[in-house]
């Protein structure tokens, strides 16, 4: 495309010799930017004027540069000189500003030069350029990631520095860089944690989260004994034997709490929740309340910081309970709130219920107003909550909802129908007015779930209501070809359960609406209709299923659970974004588990020289009128303009005089470092006692710490689980639990002929002549329904027996869990035994490590599973599988187009394959050109449909539908390596 | 190979109507099609501010804020702390707000420059970089209308030609080398009272949040101290950073280096705990009638605890129920008015006489027909008092060193309503 001439016009004023049209020229290319207009084409005519020695010209051309680099990769090559000549100049502002604009020009080409500026720039004397240089480590490290080794040792060197303005942004970039490598922070620990407070507010929040990791992976936890005693309440096994050790607090672990509670007095929210949260999985439960009166605070800011503000609260309130209690009231429900909000305090507000304050709650609930239909809603799920959790007021809160059976807006009478359905499940022989109440209601309530929901609660109950029941089914038959799907599988199901139990009366009208359904339109009607005919009507045929019809019917159904949508949502860091969305967003860096046993403290440990560090200076005029108490508040940041910035050559410029007055007051150090602050001074009469031990200590530092070990073992699956977002919609659940679980057979598992992959665990030679090898049974493991099975075959080929084998400590991700296999007293030499143990994966491929210990030795293993083992399969109809598909469309579905090996061209080939790739059951199918298989992830049940669809010439095309999308990903990828090699 | 870069990726303005009027990119361009899934929730939300302020995208996230009809939408591409993102948001539309004196589509279009100087220098790629006003107006002077007459006569410019010293400075808030003739230190006291009364005039919940605004123009370096009368008063505080926090504890003494120009110094809340008074009251008589088309409509307010000072720019505003199309009401003072469409009432009180009490008094005509509303309607009150903190608190006095001159000082107190409702 050929430039305006307008374009023309700026060229020309690009090239003229007057600042102010080239100013002029800018400012409007910029405003284009600004609108998201292309301006490339002048590139050329701008790129010439990046050495003009107008300031604000300058600027606009960086800005212009950085903007479009990326896309003329060859011109912007041109102006790589002048920035390299910026960063010799003797002002640390234009080395720092010439080393921002060439970081940011994102071509390849220049990657050595960027490596090379950086790491001059990380020795600049001045702190500002090494903050800088901190900066630009991310930059190249996305545009490059093949120089992580290089940048990390520029990282290692930049936590070293002792400046307030370097820490942020170098953790930042640590974080980007090199999460993983915990160990670079041992020596830096307490540096951070007392240059904390000084840090700009942003880098502060960085340093937070990262120490809260890290205190994780070193520290015990302080709530050790009290979780134990819980989780003892909890089972009665005797899984693992309790120790109970007196807990003591490391020094290090109590320095981070209380440098950073003085943070919780931030004006930034960021950082008041960072600490917050630290807090929380950090500190001893009786100092978590603190948190409670700063998050309040948070509260009253503005309604975005409100809502993430809320989503933590309601986290925490479920384990924390107490902690809110006392601010109650400063959850309840303003009129003006937004819907998102209010529905936000009430979940807190019903978290929060107790037998003391329930009637103040709910007296607050009753007179939230009914304006605001999403709310209505929620307020009426969140009475039945409370019902349920709180025994006391149960009939209070059922008398309440019955009351709003009467209110004229159907939507509240729907809700209530839903959620007293849900409490009469609990107690129903004490509620049959209420359940005549509600028959009464059919006549005009036209909502299909509190319809369906009604008629439901009646077929269960048809016995506590034997008069009014067959009136209903008498009604509803006359309208079953109106109703929506929903409410007509309800009165299918009335219709069976009142023939099983009335069938004079219902007979008729049982076979009446039976037919109906037979020509319904929908499968699932005509199916249902089919499968109670044969189940409840005797005939000659009729197995002995009928026999038990009865039994199968009105089986005692366990009531259905309220609970939070927050619940165990801690296992995610609070304050993060993937807590907030409950679901893992990329970058995510998992908070570990406390260890068993806390690694070595004395990694920690700094040489005594280094431990008095410069920022303990303090100006002389700044001493004359401070206490002592608050030197560490501004003393530190004058030490950053120390020594290396006298020392800087551009000291002499005018501008600066102001500071460097600042000082030539500040000559005292050795004066002053004896004030330093109280926990400054620990510190160093810890050290001083280690110092002794010095040279023990120097040997012991050369091996290998365990953390290390487990920590650079590869993480390949992190980078993929990036978009794993979707939630389960709740609706899904509501329907589940509307159709109450149907009898059916087993489900017909296939297994693979006999030829399950074995994968190594321990090699006979690393275990010393004992092999362990393992395979996925594709069993259901009995103990835990959660945990897929894992069958390991132990082969002692040693010439002695080996002794006590078991599994022990165990370094799981988050949410992972292990059930162990009973210890094997003795194997004897020669034999080979196997054992299954359980392994909750949490529907990720993450490795589950742990040790297999024999009497003698313990060997580091790890267990990655293939993302096909995630997953059991599951009996579905064609018509299920249809339907569920149709609900899994869009980004839950991955085709993939592929051509089938020779080989596997048939049905027969492929259904092997397949399922032989992963642990999924055949779903029938009416053509032969189409193979399907359903399973669902074990951990949380979601769905996993593929399909395979053959055409001519082994062309076909590969369907998976999975709401976990990253196990769709990843499934694509497996099946299509099966059916392909 | 690139990967997903933490922190914030892009932003996006969004006015109203739903234009894009601003983009910018801190690392390479995102298309401005990913706004599509914000507009998709915008349509979803039935109220502006009911749009989530995070939203997920398959390969990206938006974290947004809305102020002052403006959605500021950061694209995040990876983890980071939603809280990050939304407080640095806020703290650009403050900046903007400095700068331009309004935060609007016109004042951003029209400084769109100025804008983009200064979004360039508060992220560097993505990681927030100078945010403090004080740093920023070193590096971009905010326009003038003189200033900006000068620079299209003369050709100079907007951004400082003195290179920034104030990211190095000893007190990275203050600018160095400041000058002034008058020396001139103002704190403004304002406290906010939210409560929530119910019908029978009893109080659910009431609470005060106050804030000390500063305005100090002083030369050189000065170091200030603020002590209070009562500062047990204070329940939950949070600081400037300027603030020394461990002089706060030990001594409950403010003591800072003062940002030069406007700032906060200090926010406070004064707990439920100690009881609050309650300025106002409002008699209401609201019915409707099952059958009937016509409801009754009275109100009058009084003044009530308010230590001798009157209460002025009172406002009353009401959300009718839908069932009501019109209103017929007679305010003994002021000016009231009825939207038809949003059935929102509002009343302009002004000043409360004691010894003439405001009212509002008559009939509202409801849909013929249509069952009676459910709901009474809540109201909601704004009001002003001057020159008195509703909480007591008191500064004790204030003191300057490090400076020789004397500095003029000044303390004025004031007590506005903030979310403050009554059910009916």
């Amino acid at each position: 495309p050929s430039s305006s001439p307008r374009h023309d016009d700026l060229k020309e004023m690009l090239d003229s010799n007057k600042d102010s049209l080239k100013l002029e020229a800018m400012k409007r290319i910029v405003a284009m930017i600004a609108r998201g207009k292309n301006a490339s084409d002048l590139f050329p005519a701008v790129v010439k004027n990046v050495a003009c020695k107008n300031i604000e010209v300058k600027k606009l051309v960086y800005v212009y540069l950085v903007r479009y680099a990326e896309e003329q990769q060859d011109l912007a090559l041109l102006s790589i000189s002048t920035f390299q000549r910026g960063l010799k100049d003797p002002n640390q502002l234009i080395r720092a500003s010439a080393l921002r604009v060439l970081s940011s020009i994102r071509v390849t080409i220049i990657v050595p030069i960027m490596m090379l500026a950086i790491k001059e720039a990380a020795s600049d004397m001045s702190p500002y350029v090494r903050k800088t240089a901190a900066h630009a480590i991310p930059k190249l490290y996305s545009l490059d990631p093949e120089q992580k080794d290089c940048l990390i040792e520029v990282i290692e060197k930049l936590l070293a520095d002792k400046t307030t303005l370097v820490a942020g942004s170098v953790v930042m970039a640590f974080e980007e860089v090199c999460p993983e490598r915990i160990d670079l922070i041992h020596k830096n620990y307490r540096k951070l944690c007392n240059l904390l407070i000084d840090v700009e507010e942003w880098g502060q929040v960085v340093i937070i989260n990262m120490l809260t990791r890290y205190a994780r992976t070193q520290f015990l936890n302080p709530n050790m004994n009290e979780d134990k005693e819980e989780k003892e309440k909890k089972k009665t096994e005797a899984t693992a034997i309790v120790k109970r050790k007196p807990y003591v607090m490391d020094p290090d672990h109590r320095l981070l709490l209380r440098n950073t509670k003085p943070l919780l007095q931030s004006r930034n929210a960021a950082v008041v929740m960072a600490v917050a949260q630290l807090y929380f999985h950090l500190a001893p439960k009786a100092e978590v309340g603190v948190i409670a009166k700063a998050l309040v605070r948070l509260m009253r800011s503005h309604s975005e910081v409100q809502y993430v503000v809320l989503q933590n609260v309601a986290t925490m309130s479920i384990k924390r309970r107490g902690m809110f209690e006392p601010y109650l009231k400063s959850f309840y429900i303003r009129s003006t709130d937004p819907t998102q909000i209010k529905v936000l305090k009430l979940e807190v507000l019903t978290n929060l219920a107790n037998e003391t304050n329930i009637s103040t709650i709910l007296r607050e609930f009753q007179d939230d107003h009914f304006n605001d239909k999403d709310f209505v809603a929620a307020t009426i799920q969140a009475i039945g909550r409370c019902a349920t959790n709180i025994g006391e007021v149960r009939d209070t809160c059922l008398n309440g909802l019955v009351q709003l059976l009467s209110n004229r807006d159907e939507l509240v009478v729907a809700e209530s129908v839903v959620v007293i359905k849900k409490l009469l499940q609990m107690q129903p022989e004490q509620h049959s007015d209420i359940i005549k109440h509600m028959a009464k209601l059919t006549d005009n309530i036209q909502v299909p779930m509190a319809r369906a929901s009604i008629l439901w609660l009646i077929g269960e109950y048809c016995e506590h209501v034997p008069k009014i029941a067959p009136d209903v089914l008498r009604k509803m038959a006359k309208t079953f070809t109106n109703e929506e799907d929903i409410v007509k599988l309800q009165i299918i199901n009335l219709a069976a359960k009142l023939y099983l139990t009335n069938s004079k009366q219902t007979k008729l009208l049982t076979q009446y609406v039976l037919n109906l359904a037979k020509y319904d339109q929908n499968y699932d009607i005509r199916d249902r209709a089919r499968f109670i005919r044969q189940l409840i009507v005797p005939t000659d045929k009729s197995g002995a299923l009928s026999k038990y019809a009865k039994k199968l019917f009105l089986a005692l159904k366990p009531a259905p659970v309220l609970e939070s949508p927050f619940k165990d949502r801690d296992h995610f860091q609070l304050g993060s974004l993937s807590h907030l969305l409950n679901a893992k967003a990329g970058g995510y860096q998992v908070l570990p588990d406390w260890p068993e046993a806390a690694p070595d403290p004395s990694v920690r440990n700094v040489e005594v020289k280094e431990s008095v560090p410069e920022w303990t200076k303090c100006s002389s005029r700044e001493k004359r009128k401070e206490k002592k108490a608050d030197k560490p508040f501004y003393s530190d940041s004058e030490g950053e303009s120390g020594p290396t910035e006298s020392a800087d050559s551009d000291t002499a410029s005018g501008s600066e005089s102001g500071s460097g007055s600042e000082e030539s007051g500040s000559g005292s150090e050795s004066e002053e470092s004896n004030e330093e602050s109280e926990s400054a001074s620990e510190e160093d009469e810890e050290e001083e006692g280690k110092k002794k031990k010095k040279n023990v200590e120097k040997i012991k530092a050369r091996k290998p710490v365990p953390e290390s070990e487990s920590d650079s073992q590869p993480n390949t699956i992190a980078s993929v689980q990036v978009f794993d977002t979707i939630c389960k919609p709740a609706w899904l659940y509501m329907q589940f639990l509307l159709n109450p679980p149907l009898p059916v057979s087993v489900p017909q598992t296939i297994i693979p002929s006999g030829n399950l992959k074995t994968y190594e665990l321990l090699h006979r030679i690393t275990g010393e002549g004992l092999s362990v090898e393992y395979c996925f049974s594709r069993q259901p493991f009995s103990p835990d329904p959660h945990m897929v099975a894992v069958k390991i075959q132990f082969t002692n080929s040693a010439t002695s027996e080996a002794k006590s084998l078991h599994v022990e400590d165990a370094k799981l991700q988050s949410g992972m869990r292990i059930k162990e296999f009973p210890e094997i007293e003795v194997l004897p030499a020669g034999e080979t035994i196997s054992v299954v143990m359980g392994i909750d994966f949490c529907d990720s491929t993450q490795a589950a490590n742990f040790q297999l210990c024999t009497h003698t030795r313990k060997f580091f293993v790890s267990i990655q599973p293939p993302v096909g083992e995630l997953m059991m399969p599951i009996f579905m109809t064609e018509n299920e599988f249809k339907k569920e598909q149709g609900q899994l469309m869009g980004m839950n579905e991955i085709t993939e187009k592929l051509t089938l090996e020779e080989k596997c061209q048939g049905e027969h080939a492929v259904v092997q394959r397949v399922t032989t790739a992963a642990n999924l059951s055949r779903v029938p199918c009416g053509s032969d050109k189409e193979c399907r298989f359903a399973g669902k992830t074990v951990t949380s049940g979601s769905l996993v449909l593929v399909s395979v669809v053959t055409k001519e010439d082994g062309a076909a095309q590969l369907t998976v539908n999975c709401e976990k999308m990253v196990i769709g990903t990843m499934l694509v990828k497996d099946i299509h390596q099966a059916l392909t090699q | 190979m690139q990967l997903p870069a933490k922190m914030i990726h892009s932003l996006f303005l969004v006015n109203s109507s739903g234009d894009i009027f601003l983009e910018k990119h801190w690392k390479s361009v995102v298309s401005r099609s990913v706004c599509d899934y914000f507009f998709e929730a915008q349509e979803r939300a039935s109220e502006p501010e009911n749009v989530p302020p995070v939203i997920p995208t398959p390969h990206h996230y938006l974290i947004s804020v809305l102020r002052h009809r403006i959605y500021f939408v950061a694209v995040i591409q990876s983890e980071v702390p939603p809280l990050f993102v939304i407080e640095f948001l806020h703290r650009v539309v403050d900046t903007f707000q400095d700068y331009f004196g309004v935060c609007t589509e016109a004042a951003i279009k029209d400084n769109v420059v100025v804008v983009y100087e200064l979004l360039e220098e508060m992220l560097d790629n993505g990681f927030p970089l100078a945010t403090e006003s004080n740093i920023l107006k070193e590096l971009i002077k905010p326009p003038t209308i003189l200033r900006t007459v000068v620079n299209t006569i003369t050709g100079s410019t907007n951004v400082g030609e003195q290179l920034p010293t104030g990211q190095l400075s000893v007190v990275p808030w203050r600018r160095t080398g400041v000058k002034y003739t008058n020396n001139e230190a103002y704190f403004d006291v304002v406290e906010e009272i939210d409560a929530i009364i119910d019908k029978s005039g009893s109080t659910i919940t009431a609470e005060i949040q106050g804030v000390i605004d500063a305005c100090v123009k002083l030369t050189g370096m000065p170091d200030l101290t603020l002590s209070f009368m009562n500062p047990r008063l204070l329940d939950d505080v949070s600081f400037h950073p300027c603030v020394r926090f461990k002089r706060w504890e030990a001594e409950r003494i403010l003591s800072f280096i003062p940002p030069d120009g406007n700032f906060r110094l200090l926010s406070y809340h004064v707990s439920c705990q100690n009881l609050v008074a309650i300025p106002v009251y409002v008699k209401h008589n609201i019915t409707f009638r099952e059958g009937s088309s016509q409801g009754r409509f009275e109100l009058t307010l009084g003044p009530k605890q308010t230590m001798g000072k009157g209460l002025e720019a009172v406002l009353i505003s009401s959300q009718l129920p839908r069932g009501v199309l019109n209103t017929n009401l007679n305010p003994s003072q002021g000016t009231y008015n009825f939207d038809p469409v949003t059935k929102l009432l509002s009343w302009d009180v002004g000043k409360i006489n004691p010894q003439k009490l405001p009212s509002l008094k008559g009939s509202m005509s409801l849909q013929a027909g249509a069952s009676k509303p459910d709901e009474n309607p809540t109201i909601n009150i704004q009001f002003k008092i001057q020159q008195s903190a509703l909480s007591g608190l008191k500064v004790n006095r204030l003191d300057m060193y490090g400076e020789k001159y004397k500095p003029f000082k000044g303390i004025k107190y004031m007590t506005k309503a903030g979310k403050f409702q009554v059910r009916t």
